[in-house]
């Protein structure tokens, strides 16, 4: 018998992909805008999915970095370019061909894989909990160095990215 | 039937599909990021579940440096986008195909 | 493995110590250290250039005479000290010095003929622009000839022996802008590769049969057992004889030699003296004892019954003396006479060593690089002065115009005829006549007899002719007489010509080689007369013959007579027996068909199967990856996904 939890994994795994699914290929829209707002649906379809999991301090940042910070830089992107005149191209059918080829027969290595594995019955109460404090004790004890250089990877970024957009490039 | 490990893993695996098949399916180069977000964010459930199901936080430590490392490289690879719609005034791969000489 | 340390520590010889054979090596080192200096540092240095390379060989000289003096003079044995070359399979090649009797009389030879010409060439080539080329050529010439002359075993010298092909090449094709001169370089060098082929069989024949290259050690071992070589001891000398009959220019392979005229004088006076042709001679002489085994033939050959290759080295010897002999006697450029003298007179020393006298022919090769050298010098001076004109029927009446190349010339005439009792030819002509006799070839003796008349008669024609009776020229008119610096080696090899006739060399060769098993005759002007009568006799007789045909023939004649009196023999002396044309007309079309079949197959095979189909297949493989290449983002993205698929897939 199902209880809650595992109720909501359904209802946050089918929005998840029927969100992901309008975000790539909506059949009625075509505009970059649509697909970014079906990203951020989908993205905080997975913060849901976070959250059953045990992984809080990651689904906030989800939610914050993500469907915050990363989707508003898109949309940025989208309106500052100006796309709308380019919307009226059409799929091609070679193209959606491939694509579904290429897709099928990974999704179907993958799948296999994963059903072939023997289930996975963990021991319930060791479980993670991916509370704030444990992961911040782990990330500033055991992945100090990562996270320096994560934090000078961010700093190139950044340089970067002024550099580029700058108007012009000698 | 209760969520296991392996639910949680197939719903990476279609997030990933629908991920990949954005990217060869679609045209604007902004959308095909959003399928590279979306494969990212597959790869995501997947880690997450794991470290859930094996008592072991450094999958979500993993995550965590995978969404900052995606928001450096949306960053930068918008920026690039932006620089190449400057000098070509598209932003569809089939007008960008300069790699082929 | 104790027992392989020891051996390599032992190879390697006792720990250096200052030994008087040694010398040896500074003696080889020496032109060889000049020419590279000269070819990568001073050939813009005229002055330097010819201190280092006259330097380099009068010292090599200097030296050589200390060797002579230490070994040669007293007998004293030398003890090898070989450095270890390579190992190869069974093969052991040391790099060693034979120093004895026959290396250092050779020595003198070379290095002596090599300082006098190169002291000549600083007068002769003086305006030239490959002056230093010249020099640096010509020190590694003597350095490719004095290895030949030191190795002390058969595979270095056949590495010198293939050195001083490679530096014939460079000197006869000194003047490579003539075609004639790059044509002779080239036929020179490709004959004698014909010769060296047989050589270097004859070389891995023996140490096939044998195991071993060393000349002491082989000769030992033949002396121990002289059927050592089995069946095959008489293909052996005979593919040894190869070799010399290359460099040496015997019949049939004796057509590069007046061709390589075409190098400058100074080279043809060394090639014919003291280099490269003598190297033949020297080898027969140094694997003399090759020769000596029995009459043996394999099974294929055994109709050749009891003749030696001994014997055929001496008819062949015999046969090219007559040869070039009888060539010579009607040509008209001065150096083609004495080219084809030359010849004969290596036809002379092989003939010798063929009856079983290489003291004769050792003799005579030191003998005749004197008086040979003095000849071509001379020539060359004749040439100079009369402006690069070498037909001797536009010369006549040098005699009063260059006096003191008259005289040496008439020395070197002298000696090279044979005259008696004064001049060094008489006496080592003198033991190729008594080793012929004595060893029983009387038709080889009466040939010898013949050839030194012959000899006599072309010789003397070629002074009267040349400088006597009156000018034909204008250029012969004006000549007048070269510098002090090509006279004075003149004078210096005018001096060996006479003088060696009152020095023992003779004996002390015969001593080399046959030890004290033969008794030495008695020396002295009239020991030839005493000794062997007949012999000395004869050649008197011949030599006295053919100057006064010569005489009665050619004095005060405005041109030869002979083509008149002697019209078909004339014309077929003329053109040398036809030689080139019948090889022409035998190989050109053997090679001309090799050469197509060659060519189509290189046209068709390597370029266009192999070459082409290997582009033709990279091309195609190329276009069709290209098609690839979209350029298109997603293209790449499906391929790569394709990739990753593949990966799991083989991961799984």
């Amino acid at each position: 018998m199902p209880d809650l939890t595992d109720l909501l994994f359904y209802g946050f795994s089918g929005l998840a992909l029927f969100f992901g699914f309008l975000c790539v290929a909506n059949p009625l829209s075509r505009s970059p805008v649509t697909s970014a707002m079906f990203l951020v649906l989908t993205i905080v379809s997975l913060a849901g999915l976070f959250t059953l999991l045990h992984a809080f301090f990651l689904a906030a940042i989800q939610v914050l970095v993500y469907a915050g910070a990363v989707m508003v830089l898109f949309l940025f992107v989208i309106m500052l370019l100006d796309l709308k005149e380019e919307e009226r191209r059409r799929f091609r059918r070679f193209t959606v061909g491939a694509g579904v080829i290429a897709v099928g027969v990974i999704a179907g290595l993958l799948l296999q894989t994963v059903l072939k594995a023997v289930p996975y019955s963990p021991n319930t109460t060791v479980l993670a909990v991916g509370a704030t404090r444990p992961l911040g004790v782990i990330l500033f004890t055991q992945y100090l160095l990562p996270f320096e250089l994560l934090s000078l990877l961010l700093l190139v970024a950044v340089v970067g990215v002024i550099l580029l957009t700058k108007k012009e490039l000698k | 039937m209760h969520a296991t490990l392996n639910h949680y893993l197939v719903v990476s695996v279609l997030l990933f599909s629908l991920g990949l098949f954005g990217v060869l399916a679609r045209r604007n180069l902004l959308v095909i990021y959003m399928g590279l977000e979306l494969m990212l964010n597959a790869a995501n459930l997947a880690l997450v579940a794991f470290s859930r199901y094996n008592a072991n936080l450094n999958g979500q430590v993993m995550v965590f440096f995978t969404i900052t490392v995606a928001a450096a490289e949306v960053s930068v690879g918008l920026a690039l986008i932006v620089a190449l719609y400057r000098k070509r005034q598209t932003a569809h791969v089939e007008d960008l195909t300069s790699l082929k000489l | 493995m104790e027992l392989v340390v020891t051996n390599a520590v032992a190879s390697v010889g006792p720990a250096y110590s200052s030994r008087p054979e040694d010398i040896g090596w500074f003696i080889l080192a020496l032109p060889l250290f000049a020419s590279l200096a000269i070819a990568l540092f001073l050939h813009r240095n005229r002055t330097l250039t010819l201190f280092f390379s006259v330097g380099g060989v009068v010292a090599a000289f200097l030296l050589s005479w200390v060797l002579f003096f230490t070994f040669g003079v007293t007998g004293l044995k030398a003890v090898p000290s070989p450095f270890p070359w390579f190992h190869a399979g069974g093969l052991n090649v040391n790099l060693g010095l034979a120093v004895d009797g026959l290396s250092t009389v050779m020595l003198l030879v070379v290095t002596g003929v090599s300082a006098l010409v190169q002291f000549y060439s600083t007068a002769y080539m003086r305006d030239d622009r490959g002056f230093a080329r010249f020099f640096a050529s010509l020190s590694f010439f003597t350095f490719s000839m004095l290895g030949i002359v030191l190795s002390d075993n058969l595979v270095m010298m056949f590495v010198f022996w293939e050195l001083v092909g490679f530096s014939s090449y460079l000197l006869i094709g000194f003047w490579f802008e003539r075609e004639a001169a790059a044509d002779a370089a080239k036929k020179a060098f490709l004959t004698n590769r014909l010769g060296d082929f047989g050589f270097l069989l004859g070389i891995i024949l023996v140490w096939s049969l044998t195991g071993n290259v060393q000349f002491d050690e082989l000769a030992a071992k033949l002396k121990a057992d002289p059927n050592a070589l089995g069946v095959w001891s008489s293909v052996v000398g005979l593919l040894i004889f190869c070799g010399a009959m290359g460099k040496s220019a015997q019949f049939p392979l004796h057509v590069w030699l007046p061709d390589a005229m075409e190098g400058p004088t100074p080279v043809s006076a060394l090639i014919h003296a003291a280099t490269m042709v003598a190297a033949g001679v020297y080898l027969l002489c140094r694997a003399f004892f090759l020769f000596q085994a029995t009459t043996a033939w394999p099974a294929a050959l055994a109709f050749l019954g009891s003749i030696s290759a001994l014997d055929i080295i001496a008819v062949i010897g015999g046969g090219t003396a007559l040869l070039a002999a009888l060539i010579a006697i009607q040509q008209n450029d001065i150096k083609r006479i004495l080219a084809y003298s030359t010849l004969s007179q290596l036809g002379y020393m092989v003939m010798a060593v063929g009856v079983g006298g290489p003291d004769a022919a050792m003799y005579h090769l030191t003998t005749h690089a004197g008086f040979k050298a003095l000849l071509f010098l001379g020539a060359g001076s004749v040439i100079h002065a009369c402006h690069h004109e070498q037909d001797i029927w536009k010369m006549g009446g040098l005699g009063r115009k260059l006096p003191v190349t008259f005289r040496t010339f008439v020395i070197g005439t002298a000696a090279l005829a044979g005259f008696p009792l004064f001049t060094s030819g008489f006496y080592s002509k003198d033991a190729i006549l008594v080793a012929s006799v004595r060893h029983g070839h009387p038709i080889l003796f009466g040939l010898g007899v013949l050839i030194a008349s012959m000899t006599t008669f072309y010789m003397v024609r070629l002074v009267i002719v040349a400088f006597l009776g009156r000018s034909r020229s204008s250029s012969a008119e004006h000549a007048h007489e070269s510098p002090i610096q090509m006279t004075w080696p003149l004078v210096v090899l005018a001096i060996p010509s006479i003088g060696l006739a009152w020095l023992p060399l003779g004996q002390y060769l015969t001593e080399h080689f046959f030890g004290s098993r033969v008794a030495v005759e008695e020396g002295g002007l009239f020991g030839p007369f005493n000794h062997a009568p007949l012999a000395a006799t004869f050649g008197t007789g011949a030599i006295i013959f053919g100057a006064w045909a010569a005489i009665a023939t050619y004095w005060n004649a405005e041109s030869d007579p002979l083509p008149r009196s002697l019209a078909f023999w004339s014309r077929v002396l003329r053109n040398r027996f036809y030689f080139d044309e019948i090889y022409e007309a035998l190989f050109i079309p053997i090679q001309d068909g090799l050469a197509a079949v060659c060519g189509w197959v290189d046209r068709w095979v390597m370029s266009g199967l192999l070459v082409r189909g290997v582009h033709g297949t990279t091309e195609l493989a190329g276009r069709a990856l290209r098609m690839v290449q979209t350029g298109n983002l997603q293209t790449y993205t499906f391929l790569f996904v394709g990739g990753v698929a593949l990966i799991i897939l083989i991961a799984l």
